[in-house]
């Protein structure tokens, strides 16, 4: 039992990583951002590129140098996703969004086929080997680079909500969702601190690329379309636009996959997930966290 | 020259041309009021000024940086602050944090925190309302926020589109004297109103806009008594 919740949590937070990006995104511009799974294909492979020119890491350096990677990654992929706004989003900023909505699907597609021209279609074994060294712990067992990645990946979602709580740029973010013309005549500078937003986002989904990668030992040019689609669902069911619901949303899709699996076979994990998540949604739509906003009419 | 000075501006959008040679000026210290009815151009008058529409032809000048070219980020931290129609608080954020947006540009945390305790002073509803949701807040309210958030800004020149719209008599009366306060202050005051008669009251100058053009000028009291002006803009 308590073996369930601890895998649930190891893999919701990486769902919530990736979903508090989408989430941001939307939050700020309205965008249905579908390349965002993507970014987190693609900072598995900046992890595994770096990791292959260094040659092999022993195992007892894996956490360091983990670490190491996992900030070049987030630098590269937050560039990358400061570019593709600059490049495909900003220029429709004042389209329709279904032109926007489009576009997305089009940087996703290029995103993977880019990716399989370079690395091919077969999955590459992620170069490093976590320690298994592990203890028990309240009846599970916990490896040590488990709780590594489940530590950094709390700390990046803290450091987050410090940045848009209780910052000056991060009070820039909420007013442009709320407003961006008013926010334009507090003196912000709009585009860039949509950018910065995109940054962030895609960082974060770089890092939790990377530690999928480290996690599950393998990855591919596929990698994140599903995790797109579930980090998606994530911020839906937790509130869109909303932090905390972001990674409520991400944990709860982990913990209910774990459940689902041990309980039905990991043939029905998703079945049985998406059940109870479509049963959230009927009773709460705009999602766990969503819409607890006092608006006179 | 003048301190602020626009002189045969032109503004487009698209083919509707709604400034048309606007021409009309600002002295540092006054409170001067642009009275109009719907469509005249007062809010694109505004928006020229803060640089959310750029003007086609015309001069935009003020205390020597060109508005036509300045980036609105840059027009906000020298100080000419645009508190927009119809207020535009940030519905779902507190008071507080409205007040402290007021400051983005504003480098020094010590000047915003006097600036946001000047505004709770001035306004002592804001102050204890300050952790509610703006959007909560009365339509009064909300005009006082949007004020104290341009306080905070640490305005120079302040640039009022219609707070009275939409508020009872006594409120207004009450937004008024707040503003000729932050004019006693120091901060100079551009005015739009449809409310002729409470503006003129605190003006010291107004100009008459028709059509995107000024047709009528001069001071506040003389206006007020003018029967045109009477005539159109305070009944019968
Ligand atoms: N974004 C826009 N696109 C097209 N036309 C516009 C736009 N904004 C304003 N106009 C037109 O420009 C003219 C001036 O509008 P403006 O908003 O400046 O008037 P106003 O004097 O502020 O009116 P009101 O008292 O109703 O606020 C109007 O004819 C209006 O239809
Ligand atoms: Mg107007």
């Amino acid at each position: 039992m308590m073996q369930l919740i601890w895998n649930g949590l190891i893999v919701g937070s990486f769902y919530s990583l990736v979903a508090l990006g989408y989430s941001m995104v939307y939050g700020i511009i309205k965008l249905l951002n579908f390349a965002h799974g993507d970014i987190y294909m693609l900072g598995a492979f900046v992890g595994f590129l770096v990791l292959s020119s260094f040659g092999g890491i022993p195992a007892a350096m894996s956490i360091p140098a983990l670490l190491v990677i996992l900030l070049l990654a987030m630098v590269v992929t937050g560039l990358i996703g400061v570019a593709i706004e600059r490049v495909a989003y900003r220029p429709l900023r004042s389209s329709p969004r279904l032109a926007v909505l489009i576009t997305a699907i089009g940087v996703s597609f290029t995103l993977e086929y880019g990716i399989r021209q370079l690395f091919g279609p077969n999955p590459r074994a992620f170069p490093v080997r976590l320690s298994s060294e592990s203890f028990d712990v309240l009846g599970m067992r916990v490896s040590l680079s488990q709780l590594v990645l489940v530590v950094v990946a709390a700390v990046l979602m803290f450091v987050l909500a410090h940045i848009v709580e209780r910052t000056r740029e991060g009070r820039a973010m909420r007013a442009i969702a709320l407003d961006p013309q008013a926010a334009h005549l507090m003196g912000v500078n709009v585009n860039r601190v949509i950018a910065t937003v995109f940054f962030i986002g895609s960082a974060l989904a770089g890092a939790a690329g990377v530690m999928a990668g480290a996690y599950y030992g393998s990855i591919d040019f596929l990698m994140g379309f599903v995790i797109g689609l579930k980090a998606f669902t994530a911020a839906v069911i937790g509130g869109i636009g909303n932090l905390y619901g972001a990674m409520l949303g991400g944990l709860l899709l982990g913990l209910l996959e774990s459940f689902g699996a041990a309980w039905l076979g990991g043939e029905w994990r998703d079945v049985f997930s998406f059940a109870i998540l479509i049963v959230i949604l009927t009773f709460k739509p705009t999602g766990l966290l969503g819409a607890r906003v006092v608006e006179r009419m | 020259m003048s301190w602020l000075e626009v002189k045969d501006a032109d503004v487009y959008y698209g083919r509707v041309h709604a400034l048309r040679e606007l021409s009309f000026d600002v002295e540092e210290g006054e409170i001067v009021c642009l009275l109009g009815n719907n469509g005249a151009g007062k809010s694109t008058t505004m928006n020229m000024l803060s640089g959310l529409v750029r003007p086609r032809a015309g001069v935009v000048r003020w205390d020597g940086t060109d508005l036509t070219t300045a980036k609105p980020w840059d027009i906000v931290s020298r100080g000419l602050i645009h508190v927009p129609e119809g207020r535009r608080i940030f519905s779902t954020m507190t008071v507080h944090d409205n007040l402290l947006l007021g400051g983005y540009t504003v480098k020094d945390q010590r000047a915003i925190a006097e600036r946001v305790e000047l505004a709770y002073s001035l306004m002592p509803r804001l102050a204890e309302r300050r952790k509610q949701q703006g959007g909560t807040l009365s339509g009064g309210e909300q005009q006082m926020l949007a004020i104290g958030r341009a306080i905070v800004a640490g305005p120079r020149l302040l640039l009022l589109d219609e707070p009275s719209m939409g508020l009872a008599p006594l409120v207004v009366k009450q937004v008024m004297e707040i503003i000729a306060e932050v004019n006693r202050q120091g901060t100079t005051v551009l005015l739009v109103e449809q409310n002729a008669r409470a503006a003129l009251r605190i003006a010291h100058r107004a100009y008459v806009v028709e059509t995107g053009r000024v047709t009528l000028q001069g001071p506040a009291a003389e206006l007020a008594q003018d029967s045109r002006v009477v005539d159109a803009y305070l009944g019968a």
